[in-house]
């Protein structure tokens, strides 16, 4: 396994009333009616010592996102992130995560390719180039993005920055929309011929199509929890064996919502509140910013017919749940560390997944807290699951140097969790 | 209620299928639908008592073929791709009118090429932009906030009309798939602002013009209908009163009779 720590930097601290008096998380939040900037300021460095934290405790990787004009996560330039955890992870073994730069909304995106390839100098080859397409919130709404163009964008955007990594000569590119003279990049990635590319989806099967040609790692990020995933990823493996594609677990990427305490019942007084803030005020999302054209006609349809099998919206139903809800039907995995190992271990079995991110710090998860959660992971959980797949197979949508598993140095107060005993 | 056909036309080399709703007698009159989708609707049915009604729609649009908006890149092509459609159609210089995003193309086209059109009726059209009057963003609105954009009476009947259920789950689907993929092609030509620079194209028209406007459009508010006269060299505004941004729905009789009016003119 690969197990990594993903952070979205929420507002923390957003108004019980929040769903009820403003109409998005997303797109429209008026930031002075809920925000200062001295304290958003607490909220980054936050996050970059919560991260740090996982690293210094041996996660094999940590995660940084994009988005743009979002309450519940505003990083819109994860490499400003990305560079300083870079640089304060100089010598260790952990991978930065990039999940990442959106490709259809960095123009021209050769910006990303001059990015990541700084990063993996700076960290000397620890780098994973993750390449989203990007949400309809983020790109159309925040960017300006044509919806319908969105997708095609991508493509080419992805093709560019690839060929700008790995020619050896200058050459001009003539794209529908990026035109440049002479790509000639300065600096080029450490890793070759390119850093390992993982691409996020949302369980559509152009996405997968896309993975599978391209031989990337496809990450599905869901909020939802494995119970959920299954499905979807049930379908990835059945596409990818009809694509005659090895079922190497490290293809596949999941992000799952993991909150750790001492016992079962103390994990519910300690991330309750910050459960439900998670689902009822950071997906408190408007529909209609997903403009038409977003999606392509195929899913279009399919999500028209899944909407009206479904009848009652997610949402609503949401509003009344409890802890005891959200872990049974496993959106969130929580409770003592023995309750949170079988349950990881089920997701890991079931969805054949290889590379797992954990969302450690949810919605108004406090500081202290979070570093608790992340602490209580590293030394109780993932020693225990971190063999699978190790044996098996070759993960090769990792830093090659790093395959191996962290080397922890022990001074930091906690025992070594070197991969594979 | 005239017959309606349909025909098929190929343009753009063959790539792009389209279907064309053609009705009526008399001289011809080409019609481009709004952001929505077309629809053969009583207004018309009242234009193809005097004209030949020509409705072709536009790329992507066609139930059944939603790939053919894809060889078209942008505003220009599809503005040239309309002069082949109007080849294909046997038309020389019809009368066009075009309601909302199609009145935007009519300009467009009524501009790039003026000996293409002999008259040109223009119904709440986009294309222009007002900082201090910013045209709503159709594409981003939430169901339950476009009766007062589109409608001066919200409860009305025509609104009413709108909203009516669909009398099945699958036609309710179609109609749904209908309608948002019709906006997806729509908006390539104008996400995220309908400005593409018509207001530097308006001086080319010569087609004597009418410029048609609910009075209570909440979409696109009626005081771009003086922007649209000023720019256009023979252009003049009728306001439809108790309208919104569909006047042929809300009021069909003296919008009818207004354009129909003019363009026998």
């Amino acid at each position: 396994m690969k197990i990594s720590m993903f952070h979205l930097m929420p507002h923390r601290e957003l108004p019980d009333d929040f769903e009820e008096r403003y109409h998005s998380v997303w797109v429209d939040p008026p930031f002075h009616e809920l925000a200062t900037p001295e304290r958003v300021g607490d909220y980054y460095n936050w996050t970059l010592d919560e991260l740090m934290h996982a690293a210094d405790l041996g996660f094999d990787g940590i995660c940084v996102n994009e988005h743009h004009q979002n309450a519940y996560g505003f990083m819109p330039g994860p490499n400003v992130m990305g560079g300083a955890l870079a640089r304060a992870t100089r010598g260790q073994d952990v991978a930065l995560v990039q999940m990442g730069a959106t490709l259809p909304t960095t123009n021209p995106p050769i910006r990303i390719a001059e990015e990541y390839a700084m990063l993996d100098c700076i960290s000397g080859g620890r780098l994973v180039a993750g390449m989203p397409l990007g949400t309809a919130m983020d790109a159309n709404m925040g960017y300006g993005i044509t919806p319908i163009e969105q997708r095609e964008r991508y493509y080419e955007a992805h093709d560019l920055i690839l060929k700008a990594w790995q020619s050896r000569e200058p050459f001009p590119f003539n794209g529908k929309y990026t035109q440049l003279p002479m790509v000639n990049l300065w600096p080029r990635p450490v890793q070759t011929p390119y850093p390992p590319v993982w691409v996020p989806g949302m369980g559509s099967l152009s996405t997968w199509e896309f993975a599978a040609d391209q031989g990337h790692c496809y990450c599905f990020l869901s909020y939802f929890g494995h119970a959920r995933g299954k499905a979807v990823m049930d379908s990835f493996w059945e596409f990818m064996d009809s694509k005659e594609k090895e079922l190497n677990p490290y293809r596949a990427g999941f992000l799952q919502l993991v909150a750790v305490s001492e016992t079962d019942a103390q994990a519910e007084k300690d991330y309750e509140k910050h459960i439900k803030y998670f689902f009822e005020k950071c997906l408190h999302i408007a529909p209609e910013f997903t403009p038409p054209g977003h999606q392509d006609y195929r899913s279009l349809e399919n999500n028209l017919r899944r909407m009206l099998s479904q009848q009652m919206s997610e949402q609503q139903r949401l509003s009344d749940w409890s802890f005891k809800d959200y872990v049974d039907n496993q959106y969130v995995i929580s409770g003592g560390p023995a309750s949170v190992r079988d349950q990881l271990e089920e997701l890991i079995k079931s969805l054949r997944v290889g590379n797992l991110m954990l969302l450690l710090q949810i919605g108004s998860m406090p500081h202290e807290l979070a570093m608790k959660n992340i602490e209580l992971m590293a030394t109780e959980v993932i020693p225990h699951i971190r063999h699978h797949w190790q044996d098996e197979w070759e993960n090769h949508w990792w830093p090659e140097r790093l395959r191996a598993g962290r080397q922890v140095n022990a001074e930091d107060g906690v025992a070594a969790v070197a991969g594979g005993s | 209620m005239a017959a309606v056909i349909e025909r098929e036309t190929s343009v753009w080399q063959g790539k792009v299928q389209s279907r064309a709703l053609v009705a009526g007698e008399g001289p011809p009159l080409v019609f481009f639908h709004g952001a929505m989708g077309l629809n053969w609707d009583p207004f018309l049915d009242a234009l193809a008592e005097s004209f030949t009604v020509y409705a072709p729609e536009h790329p992507g649009t066609t139930p059944g073929n939603p790939d053919a908006i894809k060889p078209i890149d942008n505003l220009w092509d599809l503005v040239l791709s309309y002069y082949e459609v109007f080849d294909e159609l046997g038309l020389d210089s019809p009368a066009v009118v075009g309601h909302s995003f199609g009145g935007m193309v009519a300009a467009e086209v009524a501009a790039t090429n003026p000996s293409r059109v002999s008259r040109l009726a223009l119904i709440d059209p986009v294309g222009l932009w007002r900082d201090d009057a910013p045209v709503a963003n159709w594409m981003a609105t939430a169901p339950q906030d476009l009766g007062p954009l589109l409608f001066a009476d919200p409860t009305g009947p025509a609104a009413q009309m709108m909203a009516a259920p669909p009398p099945d789950p699958e036609t309710g689907i179609q109609m749904a798939l209908r309608t948002t993929w019709s906006l997806a092609c729509t908006g390539k030509f104008v996400w995220p602002i309908p400005d593409k620079g018509l207001k530097k194209r308006l001086h080319r028209i010569t087609a004597p013009t009418l410029i048609l406007w609910g009075e209570q459009d909440g979409l696109v508010p009626s005081i771009y209908a003086s922007d649209f006269e000023q720019a256009i060299p023979d252009a003049h505004i009728e306001l439809i009163s108790g309208a919104g941004h569909l006047p042929q729905m809300e009021q069909l009789e003296p919008t009818a009779s207004a354009v129909k009016g003019f363009l026998s003119g």
